[in-house]
């Protein structure tokens, strides 16, 4: 029995922001009641022995869920393994996070998901709910197996890393997963649009003299996916969203009824092509978008629009970004900064806390079609984190194998303090 | 003198003064390229690296013969031959010529930034000879002291650049150089590579005009550079050559919308009958063969700054110094700097 005592509850769920002491039973929610109203005795409700949590000063929320990330295993261990980027993603407050299937081999097979969810058994610290290939390979030619992934436990599928390469496909993948009731995640890129080049067309790329790409490049596959979940009345979900039209593309289907949501990274929301000066780790795809862009993702993180913020954690072993800004792999380490980054908005006066919490927890369990909840029950998934500690990211410190981020040396006002998975207090932060 | 350069990454961070600075410790270069013996021992027993990353003929030879002028060795490393080919990263590359302690790397590369990026890991200074499409300053240096040794100033002078804009390396040096002596600028050139952002890059006191109908572009300049245009950038979906001719090929009739006597500059390597007609580029408006020799004085001046580690008298010193094998000339003595 673990009693967590004196936090400052927030569950977007029910709208809940009161002072509660929680009590975790093995790997469940037994027990909510205001400070004090449960004796303060050491005695739980059964009369077992309690451990005790101290959450004064702090916020607990629901465990947060990371919809985007790359673990890198099975196949790409010199970057990052499930133990390693699971570690991470704990120090950032995560109790759940889904990688993306663009592993070696790609996770487009019941044998690779269950592979993956056996090495989590072994070494997560978290949970991991594994997304699927949409097609073989993720190579955009024929659907993968996936209602056999299904079974075996993923959560979605996406062909991430690119877009689901045809209209033709995107169709008849929509079209299976509305049967088995999987939402599709697409990486939206019109891939005919100067896709693949090194960050967003503007002032910056002209004056860096790099080749760039237009927003149009995201906006007109968000339309088109739109177009063809309304077509199938599938569920889908835009990964990391970064400009402005995209954005309202997504308003204005949602506004229409449809079952589409949208998730934001927090380097799209804290970034924006001004900073891009060469640093290879200021490189990801999609690019760090302009200014307006920037204003418009914090908009809608505010309104509702944006579903959730996701990291898409994207480690790269360091010699592989130590190269020509036009040579380098896409991608930015990101479990370790999300919240802190969140919190930066907080403290701006542009997002509620309640808000903000939502983002990382009611949010993406809803686009997963999934509850996410502190109540008697429930999953022993909890975050707990100060608005206040004030602490300096050091890359050379992450648990993740990689160091690949450009918020190395940024000082931060609040971060995770604890995190409980299971029941499990998986990792916990000096005061 | 103005702050030391370390490196010679680009031209827009740099002041006017230390523009001013580099062009007239050029001045003496320029006269010494009509010695009978073209021979200094300024730098002797120093070292220039050449790492050039992606094709270059002009400018490599450029600097090797400053270099050599100036009494240097060089290294070189052409792509080609390069382990760059097995796979090494630009990096190590980088590190291996200077474990054979160079006093400089001279680098041209086909990626943009790619020179800030070695500068960044290497003690040694780092002389852009171009970096993909983002700058070339030695270009652009030379350009200048061109236009200021025919007009006599660069202040407020109106250019026209003609042609790819977008992919031009020569461009936005120019931009940013002749950008701080308060010039004008027409850009020039289909309007897939001239993208409305370089209006933003206007710099402080001068204007950054775009079109795309060429008579316009030339009405009243002073000086015009036109680009190369890159074959290898043509691609698909490409713009026939025919019609780049037929819309921006710089005639003798269109030059004529230019101020009477306006310069003519190319970067090189050029082709007749494309980007420029034969009767401009060999006409008494033209500056390429001036812009040619000007490139070996300025490189001259840069390696002097940057390996000299000299001031103003070193510099004086260096010019007039012993040199190899001969007694020292005599300066200014109405007798010609022979130097051996």
């Amino acid at each position: 029995m673990l009693r967590i005592r004196n936090g400052r509850v927030i569950d977007p769920s029910s709208g809940t922001d009161a002072p509660r002491d929680i009590w975790l039973d093995g790997d469940r929610i037994v027990r909510l009641a205001p400070p004090g109203g449960g004796g303060e005795s050491d005695r739980a409700p059964g009369g077992t022995r309690e451990e005790t949590l101290d959450a004064g000063g702090l916020i607990v929320a629901p465990g947060f869920i990371d919809l985007h990330c790359h673990l890198r295993e099975p196949g790409i261990e010199n970057s990052e393994t499930i133990e390693t980027g699971t570690r991470a993603a704990a120090r950032g407050g995560f109790t759940a996070v889904c990688p993306m299937p663009n592993t070696r081999p790609v996770n487009d097979s019941a044998s690779v998901t269950r592979g993956i969810l056996e090495r989590a058994a072994a070494s997560a610290s978290t949970r991991v709910w594994p997304i699927g290939a949409a097609s073989a390979g993720s190579r955009g030619e024929s659907l993968a197996e996936i209602a056999a992934m299904q079974q075996a436990g993923i959560v979605a599928v996406s062909d991430d890393g690119k877009p689901i390469a045809t209209a033709r496909l995107l169709r008849q993948v929509m079209d299976y997963c509305r049967s088995l009731d999987l939402p599709v995640i697409d990486h939206c890129e019109d891939a005919s649009l100067f896709a693949g080049n090194s960050m967003r067309e503007g002032r910056q790329s002209v004056r860096l003299g790099v080749a760039g790409m237009p927003a149009a490049t995201e906006s007109i596959a968000v339309a088109r996916d739109i177009q063809i979940a309304e077509l199938t009345g599938c569920r889908f979900h835009v990964a990391h969203l970064s400009a402005r039209a995209s954005l309202e593309a997504v308003r204005a289907a949602k506004k229409r009824g449809l079952r589409v949501s949208c998730e934001v990274t927090p380097h799209h929301f804290t970034l924006t092509d001004e900073d891009v000066a060469y640093d290879t780790h200021y490189k990801m795809n999609p690019p760090l978008g302009s200014a307006e862009d920037r204003a418009a993702l914090v908009e809608g993180l505010a309104d509702g629009t944006v579903d959730a913020i996701a990291t898409d954690h994207a480690p790269h072993e360091p010699a592989s970004k130590e190269v020509e800004f036009d040579r380098a792999p896409f991608g930015i380490t990101g479990f370790e900064t999300a919240l802190a980054l969140a919190l930066e908005l907080v403290h701006a006066g542009k997002l509620p806390l309640m808000r903000m919490v939502e983002l990382f927890t009611t949010g993406p369990a809803r686009v997963l079609g999934r509850e996410r909840r502190i109540a008697e029950g429930q999953p022993a998934d909890l975050t707990l984190f100060s608005t206040d500690h004030a602490w300096t990211f050091r890359a050379a410190d992450s648990a993740s194998k990689s160091r690949n981020t450009p918020f190395d040396g940024r000082a931060f006002r609040g971060a995770p303090m604890a995190t409980i998975v299971a029941g499990r207090v998986v990792f916990r932060r000096d005061a | 003198m103005p702050e030391r350069l370390r490196h010679l990454l680009s031209i827009e961070p740099l002041t006017a003064a230390q523009i001013n600075f580099v062009l007239d410790e050029a001045k003496p270069f320029q006269e010494f390229q009509r010695y009978p013996l073209k021979k200094l021992a300024t730098l002797r027993g120093k070292s220039v690296a050449l790492a050039f990353f992606e094709a270059s003929t002009r400018t490599r030879i450029s600097f090797a013969t400053a270099a050599a002028r100036l009494g240097a060795d060089t290294i070189n490393l052409q792509a080609e031959s390069s382990s760059l080919k097995k796979g090494e990263s630009l990096l190590d590359t980088a590190r291996t010529l200077d474990a054979m302690k160079p006093d400089c790397i001279v680098m041209r590369h086909g990626s943009s930034g790619a020179c800030q990026f070695v500068a960044q890991h290497l003690d040694i200074p780092v002389i852009n000879a171009g970096d993909g499409s983002h700058e070339h300053p030695t270009q652009a240096l030379l350009d200048a002291l061109t236009l200021r040794d025919r007009l006599g100033t660069l202040d407020k002078l109106r250019i026209t650049i003609l042609g790819d804009i977008l992919h031009s390396r020569v461009a936005r040096s120019n931009l940013h150089l002749l950008g701080k002596f308060g010039c004008c600028f027409t850009l020039c050139g289909p309007a897939m590579w001239l993208p409305r952002e370089f209006e933003t890059m206007a710099p402080l006191g001068g204007a950054v005009r775009l079109t795309s109908r060429v008579d316009e572009a030339l009405d009243g300049a002073d000086a015009v550079i036109v680009l190369r245009v890159q074959e290898e950038r043509m691609h698909e979906p490409a713009l026939p050559l025919n019609e780049y001719i037929l819309l921006y090929q710089l005639t003798p009739e269109r030059l004529r919308r230019a101020k009477p006597g306006a310069l003519v500059l190319h970067p090189g390597p050029m082709i007749r009958g494309l980007e420029i007609d034969p009767a401009v580029a060999d006409g008494p408006q033209s500056c390429v063969l001036d812009q040619v020799t000007n490139g070996l004085a300025v490189r001259m001046a840069l390696l002097f700054i940057l390996l000299g580690g000299g001031s103003e008298s070193d510099f004086l010193r260096g010019l007039s110094a012993k040199t190899e094998g001969g007694p020292a000339p005599v300066p200014g003595k109405g007798s010609k700097h022979v130097a051996d």
